[in-house]
């Protein structure tokens, strides 16, 4: 019986093999981009260094999203909003780092505000001129969103389709509420025009490695976390809900209060990502909450292969990898691959691509297993 | 005015006086006679009686066999003991003290009585020995499952319980991977894991094979002395290898009750059962 802590989610071999290639590979990115001159062509240019940084955000979220629906069989078709909230609330920093380098000079309110003739601060905008409390909103405000939004869900035994249906309009709702401009957080625009996070410039070089550094470690953190999660009581009996709710149920454990822990954790996770991602692409807008974002993640999962948790990174940074291509060449058929894409990998591959390379290889080391166990098949 | 009328036992004894709640969760007194005392027990779906009148006891580490045709409310019978159906009338105790009308289905299979269904539902993406972590009594909080490791001696447990059901080689395979009647073995070890004194089992040789019955009827001989066993089957040689005591049903009550030749050779049972099957 396996019960992991943290030193074996850390130390074992999966674990070791996805942070040697995460950091490995965020590690040359870096010294490429500040060690090598600009004309050499090794150089790596800072718009990869944020694409980069961008694609591990995304795959913190797939993975995030791989812990609800790959484990505990929650299809959450809301995940982004979460992953929107978080950015919001760096975002939020962002704005009031800015102080009185907008375009109208105000000393504290953001440009927006002054546009609208708003004469003070929101009450919800204050604190967040503090890295430290923006931070810990960038954990809460998902993170009790998901728990309330859980427990009325999962204590009504809501499950399924109709789940997946109210996260959806959770999204949904939580889109029209930031695209108006009473809400205060800056309408269909959004927060842009950040000009530095900590005291860095987001301009400068270094400061757009220490981003891609700082997805790289919670990305890591994140799937060692996971690991650990999964391996113990807690995560086998998270998958024993997905797998056979009632039984479960009949065998003493609150199944609800299961789900809710893990979807919970999930949020939070995709919050972090979110925070990540916004000081990268240097934008947050209402366009985040969009049902359409939920459900391109729930894509890269599918292509990743659920439950594996690294199948949902790189499903997440394949699949981010090909729109960008793909928009690039021919962008009004993105989203006829995309939605080819899900056809194909729903008809054809259901355990996603780690599914598929994982039974290439047990095909390719016992070639005459299927016989074998055909002949054991009790009558 | 009978003498049970005059001497009602929930008037006797202080804990059993309605409003009180006699539960004690592990405390199973089994001071009298029986483990379990089903007393006039009535249940009614629109008006037809799935159980009349039913009294029926059990001993502590007996093996009882109920048998009876379709309908007869040997489901019901079981359902009642576990709490999911309450009856109308009637009483039902488990140990002297605990009202199991009066306790949920949770507090029921907490203090003791474990049930196996007939349908074997194991978590077949989980292992054999993961399937018994799971059902194991014990702490089911979020936090607990995250933070305690199992022991070395609830692993003692678990592979002492596979090797009773004759599991332990399969320890490390998946449960969905098990034949059907491993699974049904499998099922079995998971409710003793909840630690029963009662042990419901429904049905338990439907679609197994002539090895596997002949493995099942042992393995609930062995489990009878520790345990209470309660089976509820319809082969009949089966109820034969196995049966000390049995119990016959019909409409809702109690038709027959003694050991099998007896209950065999009674023309009562005959009538509406044995004669029926051949």
């Amino acid at each position: 019986m396996r019960h992991s802590d943290l030193t074996t989610a850390l130390t074992d071999r999966t674990a070791k093999t996805f942070l040697g290639i995460l950091f490995g590979a965020v590690l040359i990115v870096a010294l490429l981009n500040l060690l090598v001159p600009a004309e050499s062509g090794l150089h790596v240019s800072s718009y990869t260094v944020s694409l980069l940084g961008k694609y591990l955000c995304y795959a913190l979220l797939a993975l995030a999203l791989d812990l609800v629906w790959g484990y505990c069989g929650i299809l959450s078709l809301g995940h982004g909003a979460f992953f929107a909230l978080g950015g919001y609330a760096m975002g939020m920093y962002l704005m009031r780092q800015i102080g009185d380098r907008g375009v109208y000079g105000h000393p504290t309110l953001p440009d927006f505000m002054v546009f609208l003739n708003w004469e003070e601060l929101p009450w919800y905008w204050h604190g967040f001129d503090s890295f430290g409390f923006a931070m810990l909103m960038v954990a809460l405000v998902p993170g009790v969103l998901a728990f309330v939004f859980g427990w009325l869900a999962f204590r009504s035994r809501v499950t399924g389709v109709y789940l997946s249906i109210i996260t959806q309009a959770l999204t949904y709702a939580l889109m029209l509420a930031f695209f108006r401009n009473e809400l205060g957080f800056g309408g269909n625009n959004g927060l842009t025009d950040f000009k530095d996070i900590l005291g860095f410039s987001l301009r400068e070089d270094s400061t757009r490695v220490a981003l891609l550094v700082a997805s790289a470690v919670a990305l890591g953190g994140a799937f060692v976390l996971s690991r650990w999660i999964t391996g113990t009581r807690l995560g086998r009996t998270v998958m024993a809900v997905r797998d056979a709710e009632s039984r479960a149920r009949f065998l003493g454990y609150r199944t609800e209060h299961y789900k809710l822990w893990i979807f919970t954790v999930s949020a939070i996770l995709a919050g972090i990502a979110g925070a990540l991602y916004v000081p990268q692409v240097g934008i947050i807008n209402p366009g985040e909450f969009s049902p359409l974002n939920s459900i391109e993640l729930v894509v890269w999962v599918a292509v990743g292969g659920r439950a594996t948790l690294y199948g949902a990174v790189i499903g997440a940074i394949l699949v981010n990898y090909g729109k960008t291509v793909f928009t690039g060449v021919m962008p009004e058929a993105w989203l006829f691959a995309l939605g080819g894409l899900f056809v194909a990998v729903t008809v054809f591959l259901p355990q996603g691509l780690v599914g598929l390379a994982k039974s290439l290889l047990k095909r390719k080391r016992q070639p005459d297993a299927t016989d074998k166990e055909a002949d054991h098949e009790p009558a | 005015m009978s003498l049970r009328d005059t001497f009602r036992r929930d008037q006797v004894f202080a804990p059993l006086r309605p409003g009180t709640r006699p539960v004690r969760p592990g405390q199973l007194d089994t001071g009298g006679k029986h483990i379990l005392y089903m007393e006039d027990i009535t249940v009614s779906f629109d008006g037809f009686k799935a159980l009349n009148d039913l009294t029926l006891y059990i001993k502590p580490g007996e093996l009882r066999c109920i048998i009876g045709p379709n309908g007869a409310g040997k489901s019901t019978l079981m359902d009642v003991i576990t709490g999911k159906t309450r009856p109308d009338t009637g009483s039902c105790f488990f140990g002297q003290t605990m009202d199991l009308t009066r306790m949920t289905e949770t507090e029921i299979a907490t203090a003791g009585i474990g049930r196996k269904f007939q349908k074997p539902t194991v978590f077949p993406e989980h292992t054999a020995l993961e399937n018994l972590e799971l059902a194991m009594a014990g702490p089911k909080g979020t936090w607990q499952a995250l933070l305690q490791p199992v022991t070395g001696q609830q692993y003692d447990w678990m592979a002492q319980t596979l090797e009773t059901v004759g599991l332990l080689a399969q320890k490390d395979q998946l449960a969905g991977a098990l034949s059907h009647g491993q699974k049904q073995w499998l099922e079995i070890a998971m409710v003793l894991m909840q630690k029963p004194r009662l042990l419901l089992v429904d049905e338990p040789i439907a679609g197994m094979t002539r090895q596997e019955v002949e493995r099942t009827a042992e393995l609930l001989q062995s489990l009878a002395g520790e345990h209470s066993v309660m089976v509820v089957e319809h082969d009949m040689e089966f109820i034969r290898s196995i049966a000390n005591t049995v119990t016959v049903l019909h409409q809702g009550s109690v038709l027959a009750e003694g050991k099998m030749q007896d209950v065999q050779n009674d023309p009562k049972v005959i009538e509406v059962y044995l004669g029926e099957t051949g």
